[in-house]
């Protein structure tokens, strides 16, 4: 449903503006200039945030810089020394992280790892009835993940599994996806796909999409935070070198390959 | 014989013994096999001499001071995995030989000779009491009780512990709930197979059944099944054989273990002999 043919010849759309969303738009994380770090050294300082709901936002930087320590901040994984993080308790976040640390021996099937994706939704007591299942296998159908959803997860690639794993992300029908550099261990072609797919998830659904590679995200992202310890809102896909060099977020625009190139203008102020 | 064999009160009770050992083996040790903490629980099992000797040296009995040993190192180790800069596997082994060296100080200052320390270190499953009996069978009903209602939580929370964090549920109390099980069980079946034997209770039967299954529910059942099967055949070759039965049960035990093996290495290669002779009748001309 969601596979393109051949994506080499899509153009994007250059002139594409976003009507800011006004109406409706909910609060979903606010973070409130937190601050983070490993033993005395801060990874992050005095990070603001808002994530809104009709929000696709890229968040780029260097390695080192602190986004995934953002994501997990937001996740609940670590504790910020400083500052606030406001979550509402009715907010369903989506989650892919950048590692997986799990035993890939763990005698489990594909089919039960995105269900896994339920226990936010069903808690503690968390059982699994056909409805479930069959929403697993439509999550799985999406990833093109259906036909091995029976084999143990520890039998996949490393691509498949992050299909999987992307496949538990979606499976609650969260209100804010978080992606950790999803496309690391896959194909071009479900780079490609993968983006597509998100392009529509978007469309109901808040994104926040973590890459170092900013060329692979500024098509389909409709903001940017640039994060080097601090994080730089930019509220437009239309960024420069000029202005990320402001930010001290040293990233290289020019990019090689398969992506769909963007122009990027001179940003006006 | 068999009619014999049956008449025995001491073997009826071994009989029960093993059927609720094989029950509550079946489902921590599976626990305990894929989560990797087969060396954990040795641990806590040896650590749990030192509660032996400490039971002898007041005078109460041995299997509390044990279990009170036990509690401690499981969850102590669970606590201490927690940061990661320790290395787990040595604290394991200190955990593991102070508790021995602990036991063996306690033993020699008690008066007199400890009596059956050789039943402690290599078990009786025919000298089990009707105590022991009640025991066992108030853990199965912990385990069950555990298991039963959290199955699918225990299961992602084993598997990607992160995750299931990112889900807010409690993983680090289940976690604890388990390893505190984990130390239960280990202890209450010493009187079974003993300290030195007690790991394998919870490791041979649960790898017999992984090599069938990747449905964590089945291996649970197959375990179980393997697990009972095991203790049956040993305890007929411990009569028949006049051996002790920790010994027989665990020999058992590794028998089915490579029987399956083998017998799952016969059918994959029948399999993929069955493959090719198909893909060359199918290219036939």
């Amino acid at each position: 449903m969601f596979r393109v043919t051949r994506f080499a010849f899509r153009v994007p759309n250059l002139n594409r503006t976003f009507a800011p969303v006004k109406i409706n738009t909910l609060n979903l994380v606010e973070l409130k200039s937190v601050s983070f770090g490993y033993r005395d050294e801060p990874v992050i300082d005095q990070v603001d945030l808002v994530i809104r709901s009709g929000d696709f936002i890229g968040m780029i930087g260097p390695n080192g810089g602190g986004k995934s320590t953002i994501i997990r901040i937001i996740m609940g994984l670590l504790e910020p020394w400083s500052g606030e993080v406001i979550i509402s308790k009715e907010t369903n976040i989506g989650y892919l992280p950048q590692t997986h640390n799990f035993d890939n021996r763990y005698p489990i099937s594909v089919l039960e790892v995105v269900l896994s994706g339920l226990l936010k939704v069903h808690g503690i007591t968390t059982r699994v009835n056909k409805k479930d299942k069959q929403k697993a296998l439509g999550v799985l159908e999406k990833v093109g993940m259906a036909d091995l959803a029976k084999r143990s997860i520890g039998d996949l690639s490393g691509g498949q599994m992050q299909r999987v794993f992307i496949g538990r992300a979606l499976i609650s029908s969260p209100q804010l996806l978080i992606l950790d550099e999803p496309v690391t261990y896959v194909d071009n072609r479900f780079e490609q796909e993968l983006y597509n797919l998100l392009e529509i998830i978007s469309r109901e659904t808040a994104i926040l999409l973590v890459s170092h590679d900013i060329g692979q995200i500024v098509s389909s992202v409709r903001t940017i935070a640039c994060v080097n310890r601090h994080l730089h809102y930019h509220p437009s896909n239309q960024i420069t070198e000029e202005i990320l060099e402001s930010y001290n977020c040293p990233i290289d625009l020019i990019t090689h390959g398969h992506v769909p190139h963007r122009v990027l203008h001179t940003h006006l102020p | 014989m068999i009619l014999d064999f049956f008449n025995y009160d001491f073997i009826r009770f071994a009989l029960a013994a093993s059927l609720l050992g094989s029950i509550t083996a079946g489902i921590i040790g599976t626990y305990v096999v894929t989560r990797r903490m087969v060396f954990i629980t040795g641990g806590i099992t040896h650590a749990s001499f030192g509660g032996l000797g400490l039971g002898f040296f007041l005078g109460v009995n041995p299997l509390l001071g044990a279990a009170v040993f036990g509690l401690i190192s499981g969850v102590g180790v669970e606590y201490l995995s927690r940061f990661h800069k320790i290395r787990e596997d040595s604290v394991i082994a200190m955990v593991w030989s102070f508790g021995m060296a602990l036991g063996i100080i306690f033993i020699s200052l008690s008066p007199g000779y400890a009596p059956n320390l050789m039943s402690y270190l290599f078990g009786n499953i025919l000298s089990v009491s009707t105590q022991d009996i009640l025991i066992m069978s108030i853990l199965l009903v912990l385990v069950l009780a555990l298991f039963i209602p959290f199955f699918r939580l225990i299961q992602y929370v084993t598997f990607d512990e992160d995750f299931a964090r990112t889900s807010r549920v409690p993983v680090s109390l289940f976690k604890y709930l388990l390893a505190a099980l984990v130390a239960l069980t280990a202890v209450v079946y010493i009187r079974v197979a003993g300290i030195i034997l007690v790991l394998s209770l919870l490791t041979i039967p649960q790898n017999t059944a992984l090599l069938f299954s990747n449905n964590l529910k089945k291996i649970m059942w197959l375990s179980i099944g393997i697990g009972f099967l095991g203790s049956l055949l040993g305890l007929v070759i411990s009569y028949a054989g006049n051996i002790p039965s920790g010994a027989s049960i665990i020999f058992s035990l590794v028998v089915l273990y490579l029987l399956g093996s083998a017998g799952k290495a016969i059918f994959e290669a029948r399999m993929k002999l069955r493959k090719i002779n198909l893909s060359a009748t199918r290219f036939k001309p």
